[in-house]
């Protein structure tokens, strides 16, 4: 659609024509650290951190801790293990049943969007077909269109096909990533010479071959940041599933844990603990933060790839 | 060739089902024609949230993209020590669900053992009502902002450090110094990144749904069913079994985020012509 237009300066900087004029009074150039730009960013990431660091304080108390020490610092007792043991332990060990549906449906649905965002982008990027920009156009569209405008139709949809309440009907929608296609788009373009595809045809490989065995290798760095996003994108939603799924038994930890705090604040901790929801929080938010720390090489140079080059 | 093309259709005929299907059912059924449109446009629930919601994003955007691009800079200028480690933990909250995000900041800002009820109890002061209907939207400007930041910021960062090297040294020898040469170099620079930024966030800021969603069973009277246009629709159908009417009040929604992002799209569009030709 329109991006095209107002991104054509990504590269070329205006800022040289500038240049000519001097100006004094501005910072000495000196290229050694800031102390105070140091202090100032710290603060911030400790914002930034702080409320990570009370939900870590917090899964260590038992409720009537939570009420009666102060929030950002330890109590008396250590409750950490008791914790989890109770999280573990309610309703039949439903949590734990939760966590393997949560990873189920993003490993699944990140797979196999990656792969299709994979495929359909170097389509894209190497081949001519009829209506190729129309589609392309429809796919830049489909970026623009609020998901949850479609989700309330692809309810009714699914709820026409019998398909509510089951695993597809988390894992369907969210195979569908037109961002990730628009990525693996500009990917393929820039990583796959032309002329090594010519090459792998002259030899006689089949078309279906140069993509699994040539261009697949070559864009494995893009394609893990779209597989990234995807499993963050599913393992985060709350909508799709709130809206698609009744069955506890289904429910992946998002849900879950937001009918365990209802369950809490209706009950004033009675009938669920407010330390329970805090340590399932907690525990719920760990893989994501693992996973992006080990693959931080992947989505710094990714991100680089979607917004510089359009 | 066939394969790739059928696997890309897929997701658009899907899509394109969906919208066809959405307008049978507008139009279907018990054939109302534009009718709930109209409903929809005098509904003072649905203006009211859209309002809110420009309200939101007028307040949350700028800041939340402030922030990042300030991150951004600082930590490019390599002048922060620890910078790597401060970048990462201003991008930490977005590996964080929204649904965790917001149950951790509705403790914290709640009156039972949120610690910022704590100290201002502890210094004599009364609680500060965080979740009070004055300050929830402010509260939760807080919590998207939070999220979100360090996402902006370390695309903005990525974009910054594929600047070329060479207009620094250019930009020094004239006698550039900090603050001139991101001003004049860096933030012209990366400005496909900021407008990309402000899209998303903008369409994010609409579709607010888990927060307001969240946020409801600790605080009913600030929230109501309506707060968000997202919220709505979702009361609508699930709640009060309007399905028609509120995959109208959805499809209105979209509307509004396609026109707001394509207007803004557009203006900035030409003003970048315009600095051209100066």
């Amino acid at each position: 659609m329109s991006t095209t237009s107002s991104t054509r300066l990504a590269v070329i900087p205006s800022g040289q024509r500038r240049r000519a004029r001097k100006r004094s009074g501005d910072l000495p150039l000196g290229e050694g650290r800031s102390p105070i730009l140091t202090i100032v960013i710290w603060v911030c990431a400790a914002y930034f951190l702080l409320p990570l660091f009370w939900l870590l304080i917090s899964s260590t108390k038992d409720n009537s801790g939570l009420f009666s020490s102060f929030g950002l610092w330890f109590d008396d007792e250590f409750h950490l293990w008791a914790n989890l043991v109770d999280l573990f332990t309610t309703r039949d060990g439903v949590f734990l049943r939760w966590i393997s549906n949560t990873a189920l449906y993003a490993v699944v649905a990140g797979l196999g969007s990656a792969l299709l965002s994979a495929a359909a982008g170097y389509a894209f990027a190497k081949y001519d077909f009829p209506a190729k920009k129309f589609l392309f156009a429809v796919v830049l569209g489909a970026i623009m269109i609020p998901t949850t405008a479609l989700a309330i139709p692809t309810y009714l949809l699914f709820a026409g096909a019998g398909l509510t309440n089951t695993v597809w009907a988390i894992i369907l929608p969210s195979l569908v990533s037109p961002f990730g296609v628009y990525l693996m788009r500009v990917y393929a373009e820039e990583s796959i010479p032309d002329t090594l595809l010519e090459a792998a045809r002259l030899d006689g490989a089949g078309e279906f071959r140069i993509f699994w065995q040539i261009a697949m290798k070559i864009m494995v760095p893009g394609i893990v940041t779209v597989l990234l996003f995807a499993v963050v994108h599913t393992w985060n939603n709350y909508f799709l599933p709130l809206i698609m799924l009744t069955d506890p038994n289904l429910f992946p930890l998002t849900l879950g844990l937001a009918q365990l705090q209802a369950a809490s604040e209706a009950g004033g901790g009675a009938s669920a603990q407010f330390s329970t929801v805090i340590t399932g929080s907690l525990v719920s938010i760990l893989p994501l933060v693992v996973i992006f720390l080990y693959l931080q090489k992947y989505w710094t140079s990714g991100l680089t790839t979607g917004s510089v080059k359009e | 060739m066939l394969l790739f093309v059928t696997m890309l259709l897929l997701p658009l005929f899907y899509a394109g089902y969906l919208s066809l299907f959405t307008e049978r059912l507008i139009g279907g059924a018990s054939f109302a024609w534009f009718d709930n449109y109209a409903r929809a446009l005098t509904d003072e629930r649905f203006i009211g949230g859209v309002l809110r919601m420009c309200l939101f994003l007028v307040i949350q955007v700028p800041i939340m993209l402030l922030l990042a691009l300030l991150f951004a800079l600082a930590l490019d200028s390599m002048r922060v020590r620890g910078g790597k480690f401060a970048r990462l933990a201003i991008f930490v909250p977005y590996a964080v669900p929204g649904v965790v995000a917001t149950l951790m900041w509705g403790y914290l800002y709640g009156d039972n053992f949120g610690p910022i009820a704590q100290f201002m109890k502890a210094i004599g002061l009364g609680s500060p009502e965080l979740l009070g209907p004055d300050n929830i939207l402010g509260s939760i400007v807080n919590i998207v902002t939070w999220q979100f930041a360090g996402y902006n910021m370390v695309i903005m960062y990525s974009a910054m450090r594929s600047i070329p090297g060479d207009q620094y040294e250019a930009a020094r020898i004239d006698g550039a110094g900090q603050f001139r040469i991101a001003w004049s170099i860096k933030i012209p620079a990366i400005r496909s990144s900021i407008v990309l930024c402000t899209i998303f966030s903008v369409i994010g800021a609409f579709q607010l749904f888990s927060e307001p969603k969240l946020l409801y069973e600790v605080a009913p009277n600030a929230i109501g069913s309506s707060f968000s246009p997202n919220l709505y629709a979702y009361n609508l159908a699930f709640t009060n079994q309007e399905v028609n009417y509120s995959a109208a009040v959805a499809f209105l929604l979209g509307l509004v985020i396609m026109i707001v992002s394509y207007v803004f799209q557009l203006s900035t569009a030409r003003r970048e012509k315009k600095g051209a030709r100066a």
